[in-house]
């Protein structure tokens, strides 16, 4: 790129990449390999023997539970990721091509981030009041006239437990598709309009093929942070339900850190695997590099 | 890392004083000793790790300002805090374990046995917690970890507990308390008598358990064999087939929308009560004492077929030695000598020598909490708030008619492992 490169020792890339490596060595790299080691070796419920063995994993792949939980986490990923690439996809659009004082759009913007100014939990745990048996909406609900019992879907169901993952992770979406909308060309879209394209079919044809980085990097933030939640499934749930990581939590306060393990290393590579489908159906990197 | 410095340097301190007092005590006798003594063990420093209702910030205080050394308090709660017995056992100086905990830690060898001859008011400790006897007399249910079952140990080094009493104790018992359910009486409008209210489809979408599992699953069972469902042979120690029995009932009980939540905290237990999600649940007592101080009325409500009990005791660690050894042994005997026993019984809980307590405690007080006496004037928390009101009567009564009654114990089951993954499969269905 510069003249610089040019003169610099073949080393210069290496040493340059080296302090990221490094961290992402010691950080991610032996805590994985400890995970992985783990999950191959035995334990009594307190102490962890070193012995190779195949016991935790074939408990985690052959019991039923396993399954459940799988299906349950995704089916909560698949709702929480269609919702928020809807919510995600409309905000984005609105900013970006309904306003147009740039003022506005930053403002609109910011608005978008304030519950990002409170703490997960406090925006989690305030929704416990307001969808309770006598909480704010079921109250308002039956002084309204429109139910006379109050609705216990509202609190500790699967409904609640999306709800809030969709408050929480919402801005994900919102933040990478507005940054892919904000670089298409506006003359890109006349030229579609002077071609005769409909609202519909230019929303279809010229904006969502040219925003697919955005929405592939914030399905991949949605999913990964659905897939390994425990906290919200809990607290949300009233314990009702379980997912992959509560389950594992459940494993790791009773000291059975091996099965745990063989459980993290299965979600591992089951995340990988959604997340690897993502980029194979856009190319985020080439995208990025445009 | 500081912490095993600092060790080091009192007891190098140590070292120089004694050779100091070695030098004077030759002329001037033995008197210079104790007061070397008294200079070094100021150095001393005793990281306390435990629950949060048994580490409690103002006893460390206190015990501090009584004794002359400084002792840290450091919450965890018991499954964070076995971890961290059995991985980092450097961290910790003493350790707050509940009895079932101690089925689990204590073969890993981290924990040294506390010498009885060293406890002055050995003798004084409540029989339920070290005789394995109720106050008559009569032998303690043996279902679950019963505090004797885990008590003794044949001496230092060895991994095992003994079952007959020795002269090594695995911990010093502290506090103990007898669980039950915590009951709505507005919003149910009945007596309400037996663990089988729990599954009682009146209650249908209003009942919550805890999301221990071995906690949760004994209530269960307390449940199940209340209404005739399921003899066990040891609620405590479930077979495989017990285990699956409940399980498949509960999951049973679930679809049909018996219950409203399983709770995990503290916190979450009280809401559901105050807020009228639940009128029945397993609850701890002082989740009850605070519903109520929110003006909702809450019984503890004691039930016919007994009480689930629980316990906790201090464990000294293996690296313990030296000064700091001898102040972990005066902290211990601090402990029962009646200012936490006063402190603990103000919050509901017992102590294991109820003799010191009653001291410090008004006649008023001891009445309430120990004898099921009303109460002549209003009962106050530690920190001054009022608990309950003149007249009042404690849920359950007296000491002894509570733990008197106590039909199982927490506890961990030999088939733990598989309880745990049917539990998961239980609340995942």
């Amino acid at each position: 790129m510069s003249r610089s490169s040019g003169r610099s020792s073949p080393l210069t890339p290496y040493l340059q990449v080296a302090p990221l490596a490094l961290i992402m060595l010691a950080m991610v790299g032996i805590p994985l390999i400890t995970v992985l080691l783990l999950s191959f070796w035995q334990s009594d419920g307190i102490s962890i023997y070193p012995e190779f063995t195949w016991a935790n994993y074939q408990q985690v792949l052959t019991s039923p539970v396993t399954l459940t939980l799988f299906l349950n986490t995704l089916k909560y990923a698949g709702l929480t990721l269609i919702a928020t690439l809807l919510i995600g996809f409309t905000c984005s659009y609105f900013l970006v091509f309904h306003v147009r004082n740039l003022k506005w759009q930053i403002g609109l913007f910011l608005l978008c981030t304030i519950p990002f100014w409170t703490s997960n939990v406090i925006r989690m745990v305030s929704w416990i009041p307001f969808l309770g048996r006598e909480g704010v909406f079921n109250q308002a609900l039956i002084s309204a006239g429109v139910i006379d019992q109050p609705l216990d879907i509202l609190l500790y169901s699967d409904f609640a437990v999306v709800l809030t993952y969709i408050h929480l992770f919402t801005l994900f979406m919102i933040v990478p598709i507005f940054n892919s909308m904000a670089k298409i060309n506006p003359n890109l879209i006349e030229a579609a309009r002077d071609a005769g394209a409909s609202g519909w079919q230019i929303l279809w044809t010229v904006i969502v093929p040219l925003s697919r980085t955005g929405i592939a990097l914030g399905a991949i933030f949605v999913v990964t942070l659905v897939m390994g939640d425990f906290f919200v499934v809990r607290v949300m749930s009233g314990g009702q339900s379980a997912s992959v990581v509560s389950a594992m939590k459940n494993q790791i306060d009773q000291l059975f850190y091996p099965e745990a393990a063989a459980m993290a290393v299965l979600l591992i590579v089951v995340v990988l695997l959604m997340v690897s489908a993502i980029l194979r159906i856009v190319d985020i990197r080439s995208e990025l590099a445009k | 890392m500081t912490d095993s410095k600092k060790t080091g340097l009192s007891r190098r301190g140590f070292i120089k004083a004694s050779a100091a007092g070695a030098g004077a005590a030759v002329g001037s006798g033995i008197i210079g000793a104790p007061m070397i003594w008294a200079q070094t063990i100021k150095d001393v420093t005793l990281n306390q790790v435990g629950p949060s209702y048994s580490v409690i910030a103002d006893i460390c205080e206190k015990a501090s300002v009584d004794l002359g050394f400084k002792i840290v308090p450091q919450t965890a709660d018991s499954t964070a805090l076995m971890a961290k017995v059995v991985n980092q056992p450097e961290t910790i100086d003493i350790a707050d374990l509940e009895f079932w905990a101690m089925q689990k830690v204590w073969r890993s060898g981290q924990l040294q046995p506390v010498e009885v001859a060293k406890i002055a008011k050995w003798g004084d400790i409540t029989p339920v917690m070290k005789d394995g006897k109720n106050f008559d007399g009569s032998p303690q249910s043996m279902q679950g970890t019963t505090p004797v079952k885990v008590m003794y140990t044949g001496g230092p080094g060895d991994t095992a507990f003994s079952a007959s009493p020795t002269d090594f104790a695995t911990t010093m018992p502290t506090i103990y308390n007898a669980d039950t359910v915590g009951i709505r009486p507005d919003l149910i409008g009945r007596p309400v008598e037996s663990w089988g209210e729990l599954f009682n489809p009146e209650f249908k979408g209003k009942t919550a358990l805890v999301n221990i599992p071995q906690i949760g699953i004994m209530d269960a069972a307390m449940a199940m064999e209340a209404l005739g469902e399921l003899t066990y042979g040891d609620k405590g120690n479930m077979t495989k087939e017990e285990i699956d029995t409940t399980i498949n009932r509960l999951i049973e009980l679930k679809k049909a929308g018996q219950f409203r939540a399983f709770w995990s905290t503290f916190d979450e237990s009280v809401n559901l009560m105050a807020g009228g999600e639940v009128v029945i649940q397993s609850m701890w007592s002082p989740a009850v004492t605070a519903v109520k101080s929110r003006g909702t009325p809450c019984v503890y409500q004691g039930l016919k077929e007994g009480y689930r009990g629980w316990g906790l005791g201090m464990g000294l660690m293996s690296h313990l030695e030296g000064i700091k050894l001898e102040a972990a042994y005066e902290y211990l005997n601090w402990y029962l000598s009646g200012w936490q026993g006063a402190f603990i019984a103000r919050q509901g809980y017992y102590s294991s020598v109820p003799t010191t307590a009653k001291e410090q405690l008004t006649a008023n007080e001891w009445g309430y909490w120990y004898e099921g006496k009303a109460a002549t004037e209003d009962i106050l928390d530690p920190y001054g708030a009022v608990m309950d009101k003149a007249g009042a009567v404690r849920d359950g009564g007296s000491f002894e008619s509570r733990m008197g009654n106590v039909a199982c114990w927490n506890t961990v089951m030999d088939e733990e492992r598989y309880m745990v993954q049917r539990w998961n499969e239980f609340v995942s269905a």
